[in-house]
């Protein structure tokens, strides 16, 4: 049995290094600017922020809705610290070219990104965490918008630009000139592997019990407030640095694109792919993306044949195409593409790995 | 203080203990005491006030009044304060004024070796067998985060692997292993929540109606599979129980229990002889 989940392990990882070198071949090909790139890059990005938040709802069962506020400050921490020196001037032109006069290397200021996301939800956890239900999630969405508020306060402008754009920090196309995608993969995929390795271990499967019931996670032993915290912090730190992710990947940034509707969105995908599955995330990050970016553009377009208008083509529709999207997954497929199953489980029955009678 | 060291053999002393619930007194100075390698019986008729007794020791409910001693150290201690000092129905309510009340989470009670099963069966429903009584290892990891994530404890988690399968091959549930711990039967059930219970390696184990939704077979089982685990772990236990034969069988002490109030104490020969408690149990009786 152990052999084969090492079988399933190298299988896997083979998949993924296929996955990558198709990436690369993809952009190599149709170039930088194409539509699949833009929709691969904007997919993994979100595909790691999806994955942070199920971490959280899915596998602990915290309803949470700050996710866009830990994503704004990771994507702060992450221009601020980035924007070359010669640029800031012109940046912070309302502020005096800004108080932070010096910058760090792109991937420090990646960590920065996530540690700072983190600290911020070490302090909020302590009040949030002991909330329950319907009043965690109406917490933590009341700190994502006071968070965005916050830094386009006027007073710290010399910090985060008020409300005014950050931008001229690298960005993904040229955090790896030409090599886009493998530079987001490599990022997105480390990032989602510290996940996946740390939700397969006795902290995820404590995760995963107070998720179950909290009552017989505590008469196991478990702190649930310790846990809660620990979940909640990491989940965060990857929310952070998905969220410079994206800023990397628009080129420019303000807080006002850190809505609630963004957690909305993130929260739609997690359950698209399953409450609770990694792979579902991730294969839900892409197809969101892709339809909302590409395949269903259409819906907006005012289209023409011939001398007939299309009814209801008109922009707009296409938001009102996800809402009923919405109702349709929520009403009939709870359980998302996937479910609690993951990809690379599908196939072989509901076991534990190396254990029971397989000794 | 003192005077609880002497008794060394204690292993869990209630005394005084109620718990009032607003104006509904379920425990009302409630005193018992389980010693050393007894097997104790709580019975009582439907809504004595039991379960609240096991979740007052086990840190759920914090009791209004009275101390809970483990091992001679004192894991809960109350006396009616704020708003309940007015509204207080029970007795002795000034005995306790001049203590510290104590205060433990349930996590916390289980750590210092006290372990439960719960009248309603309280497994993690999306995990396996296996799963569930490898959850109860995590309470003794000497790993942290960063070693567990990164598989620096692969040692430990591989003696918790074997931990949780020895325990699920000793309540003879190996089969099952890689079943989903909800799609068992009722008793299988009931025998996993033991195996989970422990893997937390308790000194003190708390069985609320192990038998419950058993047929009489499986009783007699269960009855020889408790006495079996007592003495293979160095156990104490605990447990309400409504099945009168299991109790009598293999119970040192009883006590019994009605309105919240202790009505008898004694081996099972003088429970079973005790006019109070024939009549409490009138009509309700099994044999
Ligand atoms: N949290 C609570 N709030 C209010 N009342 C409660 C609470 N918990 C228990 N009670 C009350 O306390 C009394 C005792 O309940 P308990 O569950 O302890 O009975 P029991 O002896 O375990 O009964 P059973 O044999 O049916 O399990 C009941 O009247 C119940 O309604
Ligand atoms: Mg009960």
């Amino acid at each position: 049995m152990k052999k084969k989940g090492n079988l399933r392990l190298i299988l896997s990882l083979a998949v993924v290094a296929l996955l990558y070198g198709a990436a690369v071949l993809v952009e190599h090909t149709s170039g930088s600017k194409s539509m699949v790139v833009t929709v691969l890059q904007k997919g993994a990005v979100y595909a790691l922020i999806a994955v942070s938040m199920n971490l959280l709802n899915g596998f602990t069962g915290l309803f949470s809705l700050g996710q866009a506020g830990f994503m704004l400050i990771g994507a702060y921490s992450y221009a601020i610290l980035t924007i070359p020196m010669a640029k800031r001037a012109a940046v912070y032109q309302y502020y005096d070219g800004g108080i932070v006069q010096f910058t760090i290397g792109l991937l420090p200021a990646l960590l920065v990104a996530g540690v700072m996301a983190a600290l911020f939800a070490a302090l909020i956890g302590m009040p949030v965490l002991r909330l329950k239900g319907d009043y965690l999630a109406i917490a933590t969405l009341g700190f994502a918008e006071i968070i965005r508020a916050f830094v386009q306060w006027d007073a710290i402008g010399p910090l985060t630009n008020g409300s005014n754009l950050l931008k001229t920090y690298p960005t993904l196309k040229t955090a790896m000139p030409g090599n886009t995608l493998l530079f987001t993969f490599l990022v997105v995929g480390v990032c989602i592997g510290l996940i996946l390795l740390l939700i397969n271990s006795t902290y995820g499967r404590a995760f995963k019990a107070i998720r179950d019931d909290e009552i017989a996670a505590e008469a196991m032993g478990i702190n649930l407030f310790r846990h809660k915290q620990m979940a909640f912090v990491i989940s965060s730190f990857f929310a952070g640095i998905g969220g410079a992710l994206l800023a990397m990947y628009q080129g420019s940034l303000q807080a006002n694109g850190f809505k609630s509707a963004m957690t909305y969105e993130i929260l739609l995908i997690v359950v698209i792919g399953g409450m609770g599955s990694v792979s579902g995330s991730i294969l839900a990050s892409f197809l969101f993306i892709a339809c909302s970016e590409w395949w269903l553009r259409f819906l907006d377009a005012e289209t023409m044949i011939g001398n007939f208008q299309v009814p209801l083509l008109a922009p707009g529709f296409r938001m009102v195409a996800f809402s009923i999207v919405i109702m349709v997954v929520v009403l009939f497929f709870r359980k998302g593409i996937m479910g609690d199953r993951e990809l690379w489980e599908l196939g072989s029955r509901r076991q534990a790995k190396g254990g029971g009678r397989n000794k | 203080m003192s005077e609880q060291k002497n008794h060394d053999t204690s292993v869990l002393r209630l005394r005084d203990i109620t718990m009032q619930f607003g104006g509904v007194v379920a425990i009302n100075n409630l005193s018992l005491e389980v010693n050393q390698g007894e097997i104790v019986a709580l019975i009582g008729p439907n809504g004595a006030g039991k379960t609240t007794a096991f979740n007052c020791i086990t840190g759920v409910y914090e009791p209004t009044n009275g101390e809970v001693y483990f091992h001679g150290k004192p894991i809960a201690v109350n006396h009616p304060q704020g708003k309940m000092a007015k509204q207080y129905a029970g007795i002795n309510g000034d005995a306790y004024r001049g203590k510290k009340p104590v205060v433990y989470s349930p996590d916390k009670i289980t750590k210092m070796g006290i372990a439960r099963t719960f009248q309603n069966i309280r497994l993690f429903k999306s995990q396996t067998a296996f799963e569930n009584v490898l959850i109860g290892t995590h309470l003794r990891r000497t790993s942290n985060l960063f070693t567990a994530a990164f598989r620096l404890n692969a040692k430990e988690e591989k003696a918790m692997r074997e931990k949780a399968a020895a325990l699920l091959e000793i309540v003879g549930l190996s089969g099952e292993a890689d079943e989903l711990a909800v799609s068992l039967p009722y008793g299988k059930q009931r025998r996993l929540e033991i195996a989970r219970a422990l893997a937390t390696e308790p000194s003190l184990l708390l069985l609320d109606e192990p038998a419950a939704g058993m047929n009489p077979q499986e009783t007699d089982e269960l009855g020889e599979f408790i006495v079996d685990i007592k003495n293979r772990f160095n156990l104490t236990v605990f447990m309400i129980e409504h099945h009168m034969n299991l109790v009598m069988d293999i119970s040192d002490r009883i006590y019994v229990l009605d309105f919240g109030k202790q009505i008898a104490e004694g081996t099972p020969e003088e429970i079973q002889k005790n006019p109070d408690v024939i009549a409490a149990y009138l009509g309700v009786e099994e044999e």
